[in-house]
């Protein structure tokens, strides 16, 4: 009896903070850290031997970049349960006000370390402020009515980078105009111009910076999804009401992830930007933010290891299919509708799962039993 | 005996319906309040107006002599009053534990432990089934979950929400049981039901409310005796 009273003590003491790092955090952690690690050992190597050409080491970056944001979007579409259609916006704001930030700095100093990790955190809290912005007047919607308006904040910040100028004068200062280019700069100290965006970025980003990126959102995320403001999250996105009654601040508590993954976009959105010379805002588009949710939905909404693998190979299916040349955009196309029907439609997943079982030669005993996993629907 | 709640002249509107039209009433400390009348009376929009998730239009709400009618909603809770809505709102995917501990997320660090095992103590069957997924419990279960969930805050009034709806007549009695149970250790109830011949069985005072009007009020056993309330609700 007394050892009964003792160990419930225990339970109630550790609290909230410590209970809910338990096993799955641990499986789901070192899951999730030993594939971006096997990922990037392998993508070395085969670099390194030339196994991988040209073109795909080309995307080695940009497969971090993509990596980090379907991670930090699945805070929002898994974790909070909101859909949100605007991601690539916070992408933008992270890329542009990252490069601005690397050019004066590269202006002043050389140490490159410094100028990456300076113009990363600029970027970050650009994109945090523009997700404050935005989230505080549309986090009150629900639903759809929340996809329709973060797809509408999107275009506008895409719109918004249309009608910037930056530049630097002789002195190495910085130089702003809205609307107008900036008189009196030669082109080479230009650095936003419009609608042509971006040029004369020094490019900077390596594969070394997006695994470090990569790394850093993933242990955010898992952290922040395992900590008392994660539980608080998930239990609104579970039940509304039964948050509500409890006392939680729902406002606050979506908000949250919301600005944090907006960060983390910012982060990864100017990983991307200082990894070409030359950028323009239409790359930010819409299509971008369906990319990044169509990584978060395949790998799994939730499951963050399973976005980690969904955007790592929806970024190299394309280049690797550059051979079939007219049909690349179509068998992408194809073979994205036959995952979705594997992991979605339960009769053929049960077919998939069982001939897998037959062949997998790491069989456990007992066996698994299936993942669950949520539809995009239930999300929303 | 202070008063711990009292509901002054509240007009709740949703849109253009006025769904409560002047309502007044109070609770004391230590007492079993309910309030009882058809679907569609008013009921759960007068618990929602107290606990902040809705608001009153006039009126004044004071909860231990403090107006709490502009308070925050996830403030009142750490106030003191604790809600239990209508239909069992749990948290589907957690384990009872969990839902427990999350219902002590604004409660002192320190006192966790000492509420989790009062929260045990009354209701057994829920230290029977800690690390199962709620989702999975049985519905009187959800419905005790749901109370053991609001208790963890260490609530000075605790409001429930037909708590006995669509549960079998022995779980009813349970619940019933409980609820007494917990007055007895010294939480306050404000109780709101459909069952209303159970109600004014455990209750001290009683409130009918009538399309967002309060009809009658009486002590639990008087208005048990009244005709209008026995035609009406008790079924003749
Ligand atoms: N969200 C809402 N929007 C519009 N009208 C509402 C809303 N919620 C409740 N109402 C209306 O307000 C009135 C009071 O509803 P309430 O839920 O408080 O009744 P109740 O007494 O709890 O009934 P029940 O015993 O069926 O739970 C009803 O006429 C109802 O239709
Ligand atoms: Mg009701």
């Amino acid at each position: 009896m007394a050892d009964r009273i003792l160990n419930l003590k225990s339970i109630g003491s550790r609290g909230l903070k410590n209970a809910v790092k338990g096993n799955e955090y641990r499986r789901e952690a070192s899951i999730s850290y030993g594939i971006l690690i096997i990922g990037y050992i392998l993508l070395s190597l085969g670099a390194a031997t030339g196994l991988i050409g040209h073109n795909l080491q080309g995307q080695f970056v940009p497969i971090c970049v993509y990596v980090s944001l379907a991670v930090s979007l699945n805070l929002v579409v898994g974790i909070s349960g909101e859909l949100s259609l605007g991601h690539a916006g916070f992408m933008a704001v992270g890329a542009f006000s990252g490069i601005v930030m690397e050019r004066m700095l590269l202006a002043h100093m050389s140490f490159e370390p410094a100028v990456m990790i300076l113009s990363m955190l600029f970027g970050a809290c650009m994109a945090a402020i523009a997700g404050f912005i935005i989230g505080i007047p549309i986090l009150g919607l629900r639903g759809d009515y929340l996809a329709i308006v973060t797809l509408a904040f999107g275009e506008i910040i895409r719109n918004f980078m249309n009608v910037l100028y930056f530049g630097l004068d002789e002195n190495g200062h910085l130089k702003f105009a809205f609307n107008h280019t900036i008189e009196g700069i030669e082109n080479s100290q230009r650095i936003i111009t419009g609608a042509i965006g971006a040029t004369g970025t020094k490019t900077i980003s390596t594969f070394n910076w997006g695994l470090l990126l990569c790394i850093f959102t993933v242990f955010v995320v898992l952290n922040m999804k395992n900590s008392k403001q994660g539980r608080a999250i998930m239990a609104i996105r579970d039940n509304r009401i039964a948050a509500e009654s409890i006392g939680l601040d729902v406002r606050k508590y979506k908000l949250m992830a919301f600005v944090v993954s907006a960060a983390l976009a910012g982060m990864a959105g100017c990983l991307f930007g200082l990894n070409y010379s030359t950028l323009v805002p239409l790359k930010f588009n819409f299509n971008t933010s369906v990319l990044i949710l169509v990584f978060v939905v395949l790998g799994g909404v939730g499951n963050i290891w399973g976005c980690i693998i969904a955007a790592t190979v929806l970024t190299i299916l394309p280049e690797a299919f550059r051979q079939f040349a007219d049909y690349r955009m179509l068998t992408y196309a194809i073979v994205l509708i036959l995952v979705m029907i594997c992991t979605y439609n339960p009769t053929i997943k049960a077919r998939v799962t069982a001939i897998w079982n037959r062949i997998n030669p790491f069989k456990k005993k007992g066996g698994d039993k299936p993942k669950k996993k949520k539809t995009g629907k239930e999300a929303a | 005996m202070g008063t711990v709640l009292t509901v002054k002249n509240i007009n709740v509107y949703y849109g253009a319906i006025h769904a409560i039209k002047g309502i007044s009433f109070d609770v004391n400390r230590g007492e079993i309040v309910t309030l009882i009348g058809a679907n569609g009376a008013g009921k759960s929009t007068t618990l929602h107006t107290i606990s902040g998730l809705l608001r009153s239009k006039t009126g004044d709400i004071e909860f231990l002599e403090e107006s709490i009618s502009h308070t925050a909603a996830h403030k009142i809770v750490s106030k003191g009053i604790s809600h239990v809505p209508e239909g069992r709102r749990i948290f589907q995917g957690m384990t009872v534990e969990e839902n427990l501990q999350m219902g002590a997320f604004v409660t002192k660090q320190d006192r966790i432990a000492h509420n989790l095992e009062y929260v045990y103590e009354q209701f057994p069957r829920l230290k029977e089934r800690t690390s199962q997924i709620a989702g999975t419990l049985s519905g009187g279960e959800q419905q005790m979950l749901a109370m053991g969930r609001a208790l963890m805050s260490d609530p000075e009034l605790l409001m429930l929400d037909e708590p006995s709806m669509g549960l079998a007549p022995i779980l009813v009695d349970q619940i019933f049981e409980i609820i007494e149970n917990l007055n007895k250790a010294g939480t306050t109830i404000l109780l709101v039901e459909q069952n209303a011949q159970m109600a004014l069985s455990v209750a001290d005072r009683a409130y009918v409310i009538e399309t967002g009007r309060i009809s009658l009020s009486g002590t639990g056993e008087e208005l048990a005796k009244s005709d209008e309330v026995r035609k009406a609700y008790l079924g003749g």
